[in-house]
């Protein structure tokens, strides 16, 4: 009765996606306030209706209901609880249902908080996300039904695959969903904005929150994915280039040039058609990166549903809402009017210069990603495209891209004084310099990456805390004072200066680890031991163990340093038997310093075990970085130029003075935006 | 002046139609599409005393097995007593490509084992094993005596297929002409 529920909730969710999805519409453009109303009402009913579906899904699944499939093919009654919950999107229909639900989560939160929007831009936002619901309804319902019933009903479950079950694994798809669809609001802002014709300060002040929402959420899901292939795979690496991970990292990397784009269009009012472009692709990249998971035209560890007729479907909907959009822009952008100039020595410039390295890196990944399937296409063909292509060509793209980042901060809008930026930098230049000669030392004769990763590493952090220095007049001013202007200063600088230092940690991490790891791999017998760096690996023996659903082989390893303990790893193989299949678990023991990291597999018969053991210096800062990027992008988002929905807000009193582009309620404060109303496009 | 907005567009649409074609593919089938071609060209140092490897030794009216292999990989441990059963019995030569590993590893491994080998590339990069079109390791090649690939086992060489498979082909395509 409770799946039924959930499918009727589904199917009244579609109707209510199309009224959503016209009624605001029309009444936007025929100027009707009644029927623009509608879409509020609608986008909150679609979300309470999904949510329900949702529910009654979880609920099959929490109560291993094995009458209806989807419960029988991805669970057993022995799963724990947890993954129960988890596996709900632990596949591909459940996936889709979690889609549909934060899409639908989005809507209602414009309806809720967008009371400051203009009553047709919001009609038309809500209009617009409601046909990328309708989409995703309709896949679900017609090609991937999570509610059918399966007669008659098995006494059990075919299990999860035991690589997903795992709590980084079981958590990062939400984040990740979180994210991708987050740039939806993006995406359907710049649709609205070119149906109205008007892109304006205020539309990027809109549209900025809701890229940072997504754009952390992303963070914080890639973040967890890398962390979970880490410590899951068994492998000591984090990232390997798979496409399912390059599909997360393109829209990343578009967002991430949004996001300052979006800054431009803001402060300065230019820069808007390349705007609205990005804003259309990087969502465009959210659901080419879902076409790419869900439609098997590309192998990967990842992915979990292949059907040809998905594929189709989901190629139809690429063609109608990126064709769509890309068309609706090729007919109205030309007519956008170009605002502020600048010279390329500038803010806008150096922002520019980012957005183009960026999409490069961006579309470069896009490159490697599909060009096996391009070459299979057309010659028939078949290639692997793996790390040294992407390695041999990201790495000089990001080279630039840092180089510039600790620049563009120090720039003033409009027109710039590069040497007087540069002269600012002096120390980072200095300290920089020093750091590539203690390490072009200690690797002399190696690989000369290591050198150019600690040079960008002292150069962004020294030049993000010189630029935070010069903001706060560190040693120009007595310290309280330049305590007390730190505090004042908007969160926005602070989450800028804290992401930017994040990518800096991330890449010391990448650097560290990449090049000063030791390992030992080989078979050792209990009393063994291995030596990796400073500290000395003892097998001290295995014994078998039971989980809750699997049974394991652990190990026990005592670590020591000079003599003394440091840490005992406890390695498992374990053996699931719903569905037959062995995974390894690594045993991690992490610091800030190193990660000691060990891996137990097969015997070899003769009282020995094959092991894999590595110490991993610096290697969990990649992910603290990631965080902190996460981080200083939460900040930024609590900053009051970026608050949306709460309109009326008083004044803090604390709130400087000064700065008057941190308040959205005083018009004035922006001295580019024409005082008779935001430029109107002209109809071409 | 207008036509460039229309670019992405153009752009967008010539990639729809890319993945169109994609969907006709069958890409899980893992790629055979090397068996019946000729062994790429390479040239790869040598590992240890043994003689390095390159596409020039290979063909030349021999029939050989080529293996992919790495210290690290644990079913390369598997699958290694048969590689020396079967130099024992000296019915076909074993050549080594060592994929992604330390030279000094290799050896030691090696030296640990025993040596199926009488040829081993150094493949330290794994560019060599792209053009193989390797998935992973452990990979055995078989290489007609006109140089080009009959057959490959991706994972593991089990006796099964070793008995059923792989010498079965060796003795057929060394009585071929």
């Amino acid at each position: 009765m409770i799946p039924e529920i959930g499918h009727y909730a589904a199917i009244l969710a579609l109707a209510v996606a199309l009224v959503q999805g016209t009624l605001p519409l029309i009444g936007a453009a025929r100027g009707d306030r009644a029927w623009m109303a509608i879409g509020s009402s609608a986008a909150i009913t679609l979300f309470l209706l999904v949510a329900l579906a949702y529910g009654c899904l979880t609920w099959a699944h929490v109560v291993s209901d094995f009458s209806v499939v989807n419960v029988v093919e991805n669970s057993h009654h022995d799963k724990p609880l947890l993954y129960k919950i988890a596996g709900v999107w632990g596949n591909h229909e459940g996936s889709l249902m979690l889609w549909s639900l934060i899409l639908a989560l989005y809507g209602a939160a414009v309806a809720l908080f967008g009371g400051n929007l203009p009553a047709s831009l919001r009609a038309r936002v809500l209009g617009v996300q409601a046909w990328i619901s309708i989409g995703f309804l309709l896949f679900m319902l017609l090609t991937s039904n999570p509610f059918l019933r399966l007669f008659p009903a098995p006494p059990d479950g075919n299990g999860l695959n035991p690589l997903l079950q795992d709590p980084g694994l079981a958590f990062h798809p939400p984040f990740l969903y979180l994210g991708y669809v987050g740039f939806s609001m993006a995406f359907a802002f710049a649709i609205a904005a070119l149906i109205e014709g008007k892109v304006d300060p205020a539309w990027a002040r809109w549209v900025r929150p809701w890229t940072l929402v997504a754009w952390c959420f992303l963070t914080i899901g890639i973040t967890m994915g890398s962390w979970w292939a880490y410590y899951t795979l068994g492998w000591g690496g984090w990232w390997y280039w798979d496409p399912v991970e390059n599909a997360s990292l393109m829209p990343w990397l578009a967002g991430t040039a949004l996001l300052h784009s979006a800054i431009v269009v803001e402060k300065r009012d230019t820069l808007k058609s390349w705007t609205i472009l990005l804003a259309m692709l990087t969502f465009s990249l959210s659901l080419l990166g879902t076409f790419l998971v869900r439609s098997g035209v590309l192998t990967s560890v990842h992915a979990f549903a292949v059907d040809p007729k998905r594929g189709v479907f989901i190629l139809g909907f690429l063609v109608f809402a990126v064709g769509g959009s890309l068309a609706l822009y090729a007919w109205r952008a030309p007519s956008l009017k170009i605002g502020g100039l600048f010279q390329p020595i500038s803010r806008e410039g150096a922002l520019v210069l980012n957005n183009l390295l960026l999409a490069t890196l961006c579309g470069t990944v896009l490159l490697g990603t599909l060009y096996p399937l391009a070459l299979d296409a057309l010659t028939g063909q078949q290639v692997s495209v793996g790390p040294p292509y992407f390695n041999s060509v990201v790495i000089p793209l990001m080279v630039p891209l840092v180089g510039a980042m600790a620049v563009g901060p120090l720039m003033a809008w409009k027109r710039a004084d590069l040497a007087g930026a540069l002269a600012r930098l002096k120390a980072a230049f200095a300290l920089a310099a020093i750091a590539a000669l203690v390490t072009f030392w200690t690797v002399y004769g190696g690989s000369l990456l290591p050198v150019l990763g600690m040079v960008l590493v002292v150069w962004l952090l020294l030049g993000s805390l010189i630029e935070f220095a010069l903001r706060v007049r560190l040693f120009t001013v007595p310290l309280t004072q330049s305590v007390a202007r730190a505090w004042h200063l908007p969160r926005s600088s602070w989450g800028m200066t804290i992401a930017h230092m994040g990518l800096g940690l991330t890449i010391l991490g990448i650097t560290i680890s990449g090049t000063w790891s030791s390992d030992h791999l080989g078979v050792m017998r209990p009393g063994d031991t291995a030596h990796l760096g400073p500290y000395a690996f003892t097998l001290a023996g295995t014994a078998p163990v039971k989980g809750p659903n699997f049974t394991a082989r652990q190990a026990t390893f005592d670590v020591t340093r000079d003599g003394e303990p440091v840490a005992i790893l406890h390695p498992e193989t374990r053996h699931f038997t719903v569905p037959p299949m062995d995974t390894t678990k690594a045993a991690i023991r992490s610091s800030p310093f190193d990660d000691l990291y060990a891996v137990i597999g097969d015997a070899d018969g003769h009282g020995g075990y094959a092991v894999r053991l590595y110490q991993k210096p610096l290697v969990s800062w990649i992910w603290l970085g990631g965080a902190a990027m996460m981080l200083g992008g939460a900040l930024s988002l609590t900053d009051r130029r970026l608050r949306v929905g709460a309109p009326g807000r008083k004044r803090r009193p604390e709130a400087d003075p000064h700065r008057p582009e941190a308040d959205p309620h005083r018009p004035e404060a922006d001295p580019h935006r024409p005082e008779a109303g935001p430029p109107r496009l002209q109809e071409a | 002046m207008r036509w460039k907005f229309a670019l992405p567009l153009v752009l967008f649409l010539g990639l729809m139609a890319l993945l169109l074609c994609g969907l006709g593919l069958d890409m899980r089938d893992i790629p055979s599409a090397k068996i019946g071609e000729p062994v790429p060209t390479f040239n790869l140092p040598p590992v240890g005393s043994l003689p390095g490897l390159a596409s020039k030794d290979l063909g030349h009216g021999q029939v050989v097995l080529v293996n992919v292999f790495a210290s690290w990989c644990v079913s390369c441990r598997q699958e290694h007593p048969l590689l020396l059963a079967l130099k024992q019995q000296g019915e076909v030569a074993i050549y080594g490509i060592d994929y992604k590993d330390e030279p000094a590893a290799a050896t030691a491994w090696l030296n640990e084992l025993g040596d199926p080998y009488s040829r081993i590339g150094d493949d330290h990069s794994g560019r060599v094993a792209i053009n193989w079109g390797v998935y992973g390791v452990p990979e055995t090649y078989v290489i007609g005596k006109d140089g080009k690939i009959a057959y490959k086992q991706i994972g593991p060489v089990t006796a099964e297929a070793l008995r059923d498979k792989i010498l079965p082909l060796v003795r057929k395509l060394r009585a071929a002409p």
